[in-house]
């Protein structure tokens, strides 16, 4: 495992001890911070995140992972105002059942979400709980088919 | 008839609701519907997809080195731009190195190309103000730049030229003399654009004051490249985060403070003398040696995932690709600066009047087929 900075082990502690066992650091590479948490706690440890000045999201995005029946939500974040985290990208995850698709929007916190989670809901069926528009973005109105980026959905002619 | 250029509803009162493209001269293949009250805009809805291809979706099917032209499609006059952090990503993600010389050329292709897409950028913004020698000048000198970029990879904007493990092949012999004269030249010719066009009273006239995008906002909103820079912060990734050899080179982060449309031209004007400072720089430090690390086989990936950004003409590209070690992704998330940006239009479209939307529009540099993937 890479060596943390200063500047990474700080915030990594600081978010430990706020948040105890409840999240799961799974630290990939330098300048990357990675957290995993429940989604009912997904939203307190966004929030903490943004307390600590990481004040845009870089993208925002899902995963299907139908062996286990469960997609995961992602929110990569970054920060502009403060220079010395600017190298640093904190990608924030957890995971949702496939037969309850819902999360709790974080466009309260980060405005910047508002049109990657709008592009997650029609390409994955999750639904943002609160979220203003949770209609069609990206695809035709007319898409009748399933969520186009589900693994069940196959390419015409791809199989 | 909902697709037509121009549907105009009317609300009562005074409003109308006016949808501007999606088949627009100057909209490129987006629309955005606007309610105007007279001739002020009181709402602005972006309506974004009508180039979608499901880009990511089809990237699960390909494998790593299919998916380098295909990945290109969606932003060909920035084509090393945007292929670039894709396959640093997949450098990671397979486990390889390349050249220390790749890298330096590398940097060189993406500075060309941030050149190309920038000039092409301000053809448009020059038509689109009506000053047709604006859009005459920048279209031939990308020229130029085009050749260049040619000479190195083969064709005019569709390179497919970084490659993992390195680049395609080495640069020509004489590049380096060639670069160097187009980019005398083209100093000459900056001075020129800024006399003819930058100075211009009615080219202040449109944009000055309009389209004032603050700071704050732009933090807030997730703006990012020349668009935030031109709000006041110095926020450039081959700085925050630098990749290639960037932390080599010493360049200027070319930043405003008045956040309207006339800083975020001038801001994209003195890109162009950085972009080509940086290439001389690397003429100076290039080395003789490989330019590819030859990889055999299939490339599989280990298990794992990459997150790589970069910062392409329009801002921060951003990947994510997830491998279960298979020989294609499994899944290749791609955040585009454009589809970012789009959250700022409806916040400086509303409240301005009807005739500054194509200033406000093309000043944030939005190139609809990036967006839609």
């Amino acid at each position: 495992m890479p060596k943390k900075t200063k500047i990474e082990t700080a915030l990594i502690e600081s978010l430990k001890k706020k948040f105890n066992t409840t999240i799961k650091e799974e630290y990939v590479k330098p300048n990357r911070i990675k957290f995993s948490t429940t989604s009912d706690n997904f939203r307190n440890l966004a929030q903490a995140v943004k307390e600590l000045g990481f004040d845009q999201v870089i993208s925002q995005g899902g995963t299907d992972y139908p062996d286990n029946n469960e997609f995961r939500v992602e929110y990569h974040i970054i920060c502009v105002s403060i220079k010395k985290f600017r190298s640093i990208i904190f990608s924030l995850m957890t995971t949702i059942p496939k037969d309850k698709p819902e999360i709790e929007t974080l466009i309260d916190i980060w405005p910047s979400a508002e049109f990657h989670e709008q592009e997650t809901f029609e390409n994955f069926g999750i639904t943002f709980i609160n979220h203003p528009r949770m209609e069609k973005l990206l695809l035709p109105e007319d898409w009748d088919d399933i969520p186009p980026l589900r693994k069940d959905f196959h390419l015409p002619g791809r199989g | 008839m909902p697709n037509s250029v121009m549907n105009v509803v009317d609300q009562g009162g005074d409003r109308l609701v006016l949808h501007v493209g999606p088949q627009h001269p100057g909209s490129g293949h987006f629309r955005i519907i606007v309610t105007v009250d007279g001739d002020y805009i009181v709402d602005a809805k972006p309506d974004p997809g009508y180039v979608h291809r499901g880009a990511e979706k089809m990237a699960e099917y390909r494998d790593y080195i299919q998916n380098i032209p295909h990945l290109e499609r969606p932003v060909i006059i920035d084509a090393s731009g945007v292929t670039l952090p894709y396959v640093l990503a997949a450098e990671k993600i397979i486990g390889v190195e390349p050249p220390v010389r790749a890298e330096y050329i590398r940097m060189i292709m993406a500075e060309l190309n941030r050149i190309i897409s920038h000039l092409y950028w301000l053809a448009i913004y020059g038509i689109f103000l009506g000053h047709s020698t604006m859009f005459m000048w920048p279209m031939g000198d990308r020229e130029l730049f085009i050749d260049l970029a040619e000479s190195i990879g083969g064709t005019r904007v569709t390179f497919s030229y970084i490659v993992p493990g390195g680049v395609r092949n080495d640069i020509p012999i004489n590049f380096k003399e060639r670069a160097l004269k187009t980019f005398d030249y083209f100093e000459k010719r900056i001075k020129e654009y800024e006399k003819i066009f930058f100075n211009n009273p009615l080219m202040a006239a449109r944009t000055e004051g309009i389209g004032v995008l603050k700071k704050d906002d732009a933090i807030r909103l997730g703006i990012t490249g020349s668009n935030l820079r031109a709000s006041g912060v110095d926020s450039d990734t081959r700085k925050d985060e630098p990749y290639c050899m960037y932390k080599k080179v010493d360049f200027d982060i070319p930043t405003r403070q008045e956040g309207d449309s006339y800083a975020r031209c001038v801001v994209r004007l003195r890109e162009l003398q950085q972009s080509m400072n940086i290439i001389k720089q690397v003429f100076d430090l290039i080395e003789p040696g490989p330019v590819k690390q030859v990889l055999g086989g299939v490339m599989r990936g280990e298990p794992g995932e990459a997150f790589v950004r970069t910062e392409a003409a329009r801002g921060t590209m951003f990947y994510h690709i997830v491998s279960d070690g298979d020989k294609i992704p499994y899944r290749v998330k791609i955040s585009v600066p454009s589809f970012r940006n789009l959250i700022g239009m409806s916040h400086l479209l509303i409240g301005s009047r009807l005739a500054d939307m194509p200033a406000i529009y093309w000043s944030l540099d939005y190139w609809p087929v990036e967006a839609d993937r």
